[in-house]
This record gives structure tokens, C-alpha cells and sequence, in this order.
């Protein structure tokens, strides 16, 4: 019996969240008593895949092919449960990203097991098998257990602290059997902002809403968030005026993100909006309105007005930045 | 074509979010239920596709009480309902009887909203594709179909990516994909007698069982930094917080 952990790679290198959710799946093992066993699909070299070894996995599986190169759902899933079924795994854990939320809900449907998804804490596992996750689109949390003696379960990134560990675990081929009804959808093209940081798995984020009043001031959110290393974000009447696009929008219809730090401009704090961000760990909200809802969910106010604020945070930002290094 | 969508019948995002005292049970007195947003985009688009033709079937799992939801569905402009008459009890339990559905009754396009704004996630589609054994699509900004094959623009990690996959397939409704439509009063009239037939749920293992619900703590009282010091701000927090 095992854990098996699903390490995805964007463009063959890990990021922040897989060791993140390493670092979990071991925390899991370890209560369990079971070793932990990462599978990594796609093209990453053998040094990268070291770096992944140092999170706790007793074992690392690699499963590479022309059919893999590109994340792709379908053959994704289908390697990640024969993994499973090789190592004999209990608990089959990963990422909540864009992909692990596709990936996750069809290797459940493959190991007949039991799914929880938007896991934000380590289990009880005293009896029972019971996971917290997101509930009423981050209005409230809910505690489930799984009963299926096979269990998949996805982590939201940034829910769960690196843990690095001494080991540096064998990396083995893992040889999987692809269907042709695996794959029947084609990736034509793939964008990818590289110099941007992802929404999801932010660790910072800026975000402004209609008080900035246009498109034409976002310049300086720009600003502030590239000085910090910060992704930026949007409220929804700002996404569907157009100002700025869909994919920016957090809320309860948009993104729900927990960031360590999350800062609003202008936005004034609807419940929906709320929603999707009051997991951050600490807001700070800029307004010039003293009323406006969004002080009551936050951890700091700045009563103000952006155009004269933001500029001020962009010029502490770069002395914080040249404190740092 | 003729195309499924799969609607969650939800608090409005307005609704504040209530337990019971035992924190067992989510209270829906005083609650206004809505057809989950998500699951609107996608009912908009699919009356978008089928206006040259074809036929729009809106499924949902629920008691009696979700009937309101389903006839604005029928008002938006689907042609026809299906209630599976049971308590959404998880994911999987509502993909099981979606999936049976469509084994029974098939269909080129299956489309849900990309998650539902209750306690059951994103989980659905994909497992309804994988009991299915076809593609799922979950984050789809933009879908056009043109003879057998769709073409669907997907948010990714870090950007977006063009896929083009065979019919039929699930899709999961993200912003950008369709106006919402307002029902105008010929839908609502017309929803009024269109068929919503009501079937019983097939039998679905259960797996996952809610213990109990919590809210997140409420922040302690906000901290006021002054306009003028608001260049102190990122020192404060990493002092007081540490998170930077």
C-alpha cells in the first residue's frame, strides 16, 4: 500500500505548488504509515525531478512519451490511476490547479474511490478519513469524510507549507498504457504569459477595482504588482465592462485565490467578492470611501484615494524590494 | 444538435451563509435560490447554438423545490426538463444520474456551468465525461462546433490553450463564453407548459458523507494606516504579519 502524489510540471519545471503539495502527501504518509510515491508525467529532466525528490517521496515515478508531452486530461488521468493501481495506493493526492481540478473528478471515476477536491487542510485521520474544503464558493468550509477504501483528494495551492526533507529518492520509469480514446482531443495552440505571475497560485496579489474609474489607469497596478512580484486581479464589474479580462476576475463567480497577501484598490467589498478572497491570509483594502464594506473583512485600511495611495505603495514597494536583497 | 445542460439550483450569491446551531445542516430559510451563474452561461450558449436548429434539454437533481429554477431555464429557452428526483448528496451521486441519463438518451454536447456555488465544486463534468468515456473541457472560454468537431479555447495555467475535440463531449461554462439572457415574457409564458418530466435517481454507492460545516473566523477589527503613511505599509505587515 502507498500514497501516491501527482507532481505536474508546467513546461517540465515544478513550481512553488507541487512542493507544496508533496509536502502534504507526506505529511499524510507519514500519519498513515505508508510510503509516498510522486508520479510526474511529461517531459522533465532528471534534475528537476532530483529537486522534486527533496519533499518527502520515497519513490519517483516518471512517465514521458510523445503522447504526454503536453498536459492533456484524459491520458493525464489514465496514467495517474494505472500508477495507482501499480503501487497499490490508499490515497492519491494533488494539485487543485486548472489541471488537477480536470484531472481529479475522472481518476476518482477510474479507482472507484471517494473524492474530496479543494482540500485546504491536512486530514483528521484519528477514525475516519475527514478532509476540510471549500464550501459555498469560500463563504464557508466543509468537513467530509471518505469512506471508500480508496481515496483521491486535491489540495488548493497555497493551503500548505514547503516542507523540504534529506531524502534524495530513486527515479524510476513508469510505462503506461494509453487507450486511442485517451486521446481524441488535440491541443492546437498554447499561450502562455511567462512573464506573468499565475492568478491560482499567487503568493501576492494586487487587485483594483471601478475606482480606479478606467483601463487607462490600470498602469500603476501594473506597477505595483510587478515591483512586488505580485499577480494582478480584478473585481467583476471590471471584468464585464472590459476593461479588464475574465481571467482576472476573483469573486465568487470568478477565481478564488489565498494568497499570503491580497491587496485591494478601489474595490468596496460586495459579498460576492468577498467570496472568493477572504481565505488570503492578510487584505489590505484601499478606498476613499471610509463606508465601504470591504474595511470590515480586512486586516488593513488605507482610507484614501488610489490615484494619490498607489503611488506611494509603488515607491515603499521598491524599498521594500531593495531592503530585501 | 441536440445538446444537455446540467443545472444546480444554489444559493444566490447574494445569500449570507447560515448553519444550523449542530453546524450539520445548511439553513435555506429566508435563502433565495437561483440557477447556479456558471450553469447559466452555459444554458445561454446552447440556446445560442441551437437557434438554426436542434434541442436544448436542461437535467437537474433535486426535490420539488428546485422546480422554480428549472422553469427559468425552460423561460432562458430550453425546450425541455428533466428533474432526477433526489437530494444532490455529492459529486458523484449527481454525475451517476446525469451520465445514466445520457446513456439512455443520447446527445452531441453535454454542457455544465465549471463549478456549482454550493457545497459540490467543479467535480461533475468530468466525472460525468469519464463515466461516459469522452472528453471534458472544464474551463472553456469559447466553443464553436462545426460538423462533428469542436473547437474550445481553455484557461490553463498561466494562459490559455486551443483544443479541438470530437462530439459529443462535456463542457464546463467559464465567463466570455455567452451573454446571459434575460428571459423575455414569451419564454416565461412559454416555460409554463413546456415538458419538465420527473424520474427517479438510480442506486450510487456512497463515498463522501458532509460531517459537519464552518464559517471562516471573522477578521479582528480592521487596522487603519493614514493616506500620508501608506508608504509604511509593507513594513508594518511583515513586522506584524510576516507573510512578506
Amino acid at each position: 500500500m502507498s500514497v501516491l502524489v501527482f507532481i505536474e510540471n508546467v513546461q517540465g519545471k515544478f513550481k512553488k505548488s507541487t512542493f507544496e503539495v508533496i509536502s502534504f502527501a507526506a505529511a499524510i504518509a507519514q500519519k498513515q504509515n505508508l510510503p509516498l510515491v510522486a508520479l510526474s508525467i511529461g517531459n522533465v529532466s532528471d534534475d528537476e525531478l532530483a529537486k522534486a525528490g527533496k519533499y518527502g517521496a520515497g519513490k519517483v515515478l516518471k512517465a514521458s512519451g510523445a503522447q504526454l508531452d503536453s498536459m492533456n486530461v484524459q491520458p493525464y488521468a489514465t496514467v495517474i490511476a494505472q500508477a495507482a493501481k501499480a503501487e497499490n495506493a490508499k490515497i492519491v493526492v494533488m494539485s487543485a490547479s486548472f489541471s488537477g481540478k480536470g484531472i481529479a473528478p475522472r481518476v476518482a471515476i477510474k479507482l472507484d474511490a471517494g473524492l474530496a477536491d479543494n482540500v485546504i487542510d491536512l486530514p483528521k485521520m484519528d477514525g475516519g478519513f475527514i478532509v476540510k474544503k471549500g464550501a459555498f464558493s469560500g463563504k464557508a468550509f466543509a468537513f467530509v469524510d471518505i469512506t471508500s477504501d480508496v481515496k483521491v483528494i486535491s489540495m488548493i495551492p497555497n493551503s500548505y507549507k514547503v516542507v523540504e526533507s534529506a531524502a534524495s529518492p530513486a527515479i524510476s520509469t513508469f510505462d503506461a498504457q494509453l487507450s486511442p480514446r485517451d486521446l481524441v482531443v488535440t491541443i492546437k495552440d498554447v499561450k502562455r504569459s511567462t512573464d506573468k505571475v499565475s492568478l491560482p497560485d499567487a503568493e501576492l496579489v494586487v487587485s483594483a477595482g471601478r475606482g480606479m474609474k478606467g483601463p487607462e489607469n490600470w498602469g500603476m497596478i501594473e506597477e505595483l504588482a510587478n515591483v512586488l512580484g505580485a499577480a494582478t486581479a480584478c473585481s467583476k464589474p471590471v471584468s464585464d465592462a472590459g476593461w479588464r479580462p475574465h481571467s482576472e476576475h476573483v469573486g465568487q463567480t470568478g477565481i478564488a485565490i489565498s494568497p499570503n497577501l491580497y491587496i485591494a484598490i478601489g474595490i468596496s467589498g460586495a459579498i460576492q467578492h468577498l467570496a472568493g478572497v477572504s481565505s488570503s491570509k492578510v487584505i489590505v483594502v484601499v478606498n476613499k470611501d471610509p463606508e465601504a464594506p470591504f474595511f470590515k473583512a480586512a486586516d488593513y485600511g488605507i482610507v484614501g484615494d488610489a490615484f494619490e495611495v498607489v503611488p506611494k505603495l509603488i515607491e515603499a514597494a521598491k524599498a521594500f524590494k531593495a531592503g530585501q536583497n | 444538435m441536440k445538446i444537455l445542460v446540467c443545472i444546480a439550483n444554489v444559493p444566490d450569491t447574494t445569500a449570507k451563509i447560515n448553519f444550523t446551531p449542530d453546524n450539520k445542516e445548511f439553513v435555506s430559510t429566508g435563502v433565495t435560490f437561483i440557477l447556479n451563474p456558471y450553469d447559466e452561461i452555459a444554458l445561454s450558449k446552447a440556446v445560442d447554438l441551437t437557434a438554426g436548429g436542434g434541442s436544448v434539454t436542461v437535467i437537474n437533481i433535486g426535490d420539488a423545490s428546485t422546480e422554480p429554477t428549472i422553469r427559468k431555464a425552460l423561460a432562458i429557452g430550453a425546450s425541455d426538463a428533466v428533474r432526477v428526483n433526489a437530494k444532490p448528496r455529492d459529486g458523484y451521486f449527481v454525475a451517476k444520474q446525469i451520465a445514466e441519463y445520457v446513456k439512455k438518451n443520447s446527445f452531441d454536447l453535454i454542457l455544465c456551468g465549471r463549478e456549482s456555488s454550493d457545497s459540490n465544486g467543479s467535480s461533475v463534468p468530468a466525472m460525468v465525461a469519464e463515466l461516459l468515456d469522452i472528453p471534458c473541457i472544464l474551463f472553456a472560454k469559447s466553443l464553436s462546433i462545426e460538423g462533428t468537431t469542436a473547437t474550445l479555447e481553455q484557461e490553463i495555467e498561466g494562459g490559455k490553450e486551443i483544443l479541438s475535440a470530437p462530439l459529443p463531449l462535456v463542457a464546463g461554462a467559464s465567463e466570455g463564453m455567452a451573454e446571459w439572457k434575460i428571459p423575455n415574457m414569451r419564454g416565461i409564458m412559454s416555460a409554463r407548459t413546456k415538458p419538465l418530466s420527473v424520474i427517479e435517481p438510480v442506486d450510487v454507492p456512497q463515498y463522501t458523507q458532509v460531517q459537519s460545516f464552518d464559517k471562516p473566523v471573522p477578521r479582528s477589527s480592521v487596522k487603519l494606516i493614514a493616506a500620508e503613511d501608506a508608504g509604511k505599509l509593507f513594513d508594518i505587515i511583515r513586522e506584524e504579519k510576516k507573510v512578506i
